[in-house]
């Protein structure tokens, strides 16, 4: 460690202002930053803060909140590829098969948006920022393990820049910059993100007679268009050659489903939620009422119903697709999402009414979280506008002047 | 229901602005505040709920081919509609004076900000296409009316939502060659990205 110190000390002068690299100040200021705790101090005057968490403290908790989600999806991408190709594999072959596709794609994801981070750092002269950790993360674990990896590349850079640079870098971005980028790839490269082949890597195997790839959400979705049978009935009744009841309500929350690679297990990303919500960083506001909107409008939709899908269960809602990770890892992204205590709330609410909506009624997108996300990131700052002056109100009436 | 579904798809999934890019100058020029964007927001709702039936009764009467039938037989085969646009522009130009006189009697605060553009909305082709969608689409009178307002309603949200963002976007550390209507534009498009939610949706 004191070695550490005393090579990063002695490297100080020639990054400091007036040496000889001074405009990489900030690369060096990243490193150092990264291995020790900073040590700024206030002065005598102004506010002091005596708490030491900082932006980098608060995104690696999002980042060990993932850590379920992407260990699971790791494991559940060879778990899937067994299941089709019918083979039987151990739990460890299935783990090194799904660290073989999703390892490249996480490397990808951050060495990218590394790289655009750093130049604008320099070039800007802003700080680096741990907000990228974040985003390099999410990335991969909303889109499928059989996407190419220039894709990654490319989605990741135009999240990156356009998204998120453009407005300043990190706290100054209007949309969440993971989900544009998936939403980036959903409208340009369509094929690779989209219909029934992309969640369930086969590679140069054969799958076994009667295997489709269908996610739950687009098995729910045909019940509902051809009408013969309940969502349940053809939930469990799709994909009996891989293994009795696939989509079994348990294995849906449990996450043995195909779909993204981190999106399909409910129960790892309420074990992420209960890391982010018992650390602070996440506001619980948000994820409780994502989850009610969610089960409301499902709820609703059964008084309406006017197919099977809309007569489904609304808890089944909650299991399928990518609804728990996107409401308690995007929809709480404390930049994009309302600010304001009571805006949480709308905000929460609208998100999990919008999935359903677009779930049910959208032919073109089987799961709605994605977009119903980025739609509410674009109508929060219009809440909390409304919001803040509904209190100004208030407290100008309360004053007596 | 035929009609709450026209007004929803007017709103969403055919917005004025993310769906066919109408009606860009005063959604970018206009959507520095959101109180300002709020009148002209209204005024635009107002016009377009206004103009498009106007515009119809115009059309279904007088514009269009065999239109002028009920005057006599000679007048049966008489095609007046390459006087659309014309005709739709004057008729539009005579509600937007209308409104500006209002706007300037009873909120002259918001007449002075909106300045030029309260006049401007008169060339604005969110209303024209408005007309012309009507006119296109063959709607009946009251579809025309319900497309007319669910339009205005999808341009005033659309501008009330940037107007809040620009308003956050203040304390953004925008790059200088992209601040103003640079960022503005890339704005649009992302929120074009996040209405794509709607496409597609079969009311």
């Amino acid at each position: 460690m004191k070695f550490l110190r005393d090579l990063l000390d002695k490297q100080k002068p020639l990054f400091q202002k007036g040496g000889k690299l001074e405009n990489l100040y900030y690369l060096y200021e990243a490193g150092e930053t990264f291995m020790f705790s900073p040590n700024h101090t206030n002065g005598i005057k102004g506010a002091q803060v005596k708490d030491a968490i900082d932006l980098k403290r608060m995104m690696i908790t999002v980042v060990v909140a993932m850590i379920p989600c992407l260990l699971f999806g790791i494991y559940n991408t060879g778990h899937m590829h067994f299941l089709a190709v019918g083979e039987a594999a151990t739990f460890g072959d299935k783990f090194l098969l799904g660290l073989q596709l999703v390892l490249p794609i996480v490397i990808v994801s951050y060495a990218a948006g590394g790289l655009v981070e750093v130049v604008f750092a320099v070039i800007r002269k802003h700080p680096v920022n741990e907000g990228f950790l974040v985003t390099g993360m999410l990335i991969p674990l909303v889109i499928p393990a059989t996407i190419p990896l220039w894709q990654v590349a490319i989605a990741t850079i135009f999240a990156v820049v356009i998204a998120k640079e453009v407005f300043g870098g990190t706290g100054m971005n209007i949309l969440n910059v993971a989900m544009t980028a998936r939403a980036f790839l959903y409208f340009a490269y369509p094929a690779q993100i989209s219909g029934d082949q992309v969640w369930t890597y086969i590679g140069d195997k054969t799958p076994i007679d009667g295997f489709s790839g269908a996610t739950a959400l687009a098995v729910a979705y045909n019940a509902g268009v051809e009408g013969e049978q309940s969502v349940t009935a053809a939930l469990a009744s799709h994909n009996t050659a891989l293994s009795d009841n696939l989509f079994s309500f348990a294995n849906m929350f449990f996450g043995f489903i195909p779909g993204s690679i981190g999106e399909t297990s409910t129960l790892m990303a309420l074990i992420g939620a209960a890391i982010l919500i018992g650390t602070g960083v996440a506001s619980w506001k948000i994820i409780v009422s994502g989850f009610a909107g969610v089960y409301l409008m499902g709820a609703l939709l059964n008084l309406l119903a006017v197919n099977n899908f809309m007569a489904m269960a609304p808890e089944y809602h909650w299991v399928m697709g990518g609804v728990a990770f996107g409401i308690v890892f995007m929809a709480t992204d404390p930049v994009s999402a309302s600010q304001t205590e009571t805006g949480k709330w709308i905000y929460g609410i609208l998100i999990g009414v919008l999935t359903v909506i677009i779930r049910v009624t959208n032919p073109a997108y089987p799961e709605g979280i994605m977009l119903a996300v980025l739609f509410m990131n674009v109508f929060a700052p219009l809440i909390d506008y409304y919001v803040v002056k509904a209190n100004k109100k208030r407290r100008l009436q309360r004053a007596t002047v | 229901m035929e009609l709450v579904s026209l007004a929803i798809r007017s709103i969403f999934i055919e917005n004025m602005v993310f769906a066919y890019f109408l009606g860009m100058c005063s959604f970018l020029a206009v959507s520095k505040k959101v109180s300002t964007a709020l009148g002209l927001g209204a005024a635009v709702i107002f016009v377009l709920t206004v103009t498009v039936p106007v515009n119809w009764l115009l059309n279904e009467f007088v514009l269009k081919e065999g239109a002028l039938g009920f005057l006599g037989e000679t007048f049966a085969s008489v095609d007046l509609s390459f006087l659309r646009f014309i005709m739709f522009i004057a008729v539009i130009a005579a509600m937007v004076q209308l409104v500006e006189m209002v706007v300037e009697k009873f909120a002259p605060a918001l007449y002075g900000s909106l300045g030029i553009f309260l006049p401007l909305i008169a060339v604005n082709c969110a209303i024209l296409g408005g007309s012309l969608f009507m006119a296109g689409r063959d709607y009946t009178l009251a579809e025309g009316a319900v497309y007319g307002f669910g339009s205005g309603v999808g341009f005033f949200l659309a501008i009330v939502a940037l107007a809040a963002i620009r308003e956050k976007l203040k304390y953004s550390n925008v790059p200088n060659g992209l601040k103003g209507l640079g960022i503005t534009m890339l704005l649009t498009g992302l929120m074009g990205l996040a209405f794509m939610s709607f496409m597609g949706i079969d009311l």
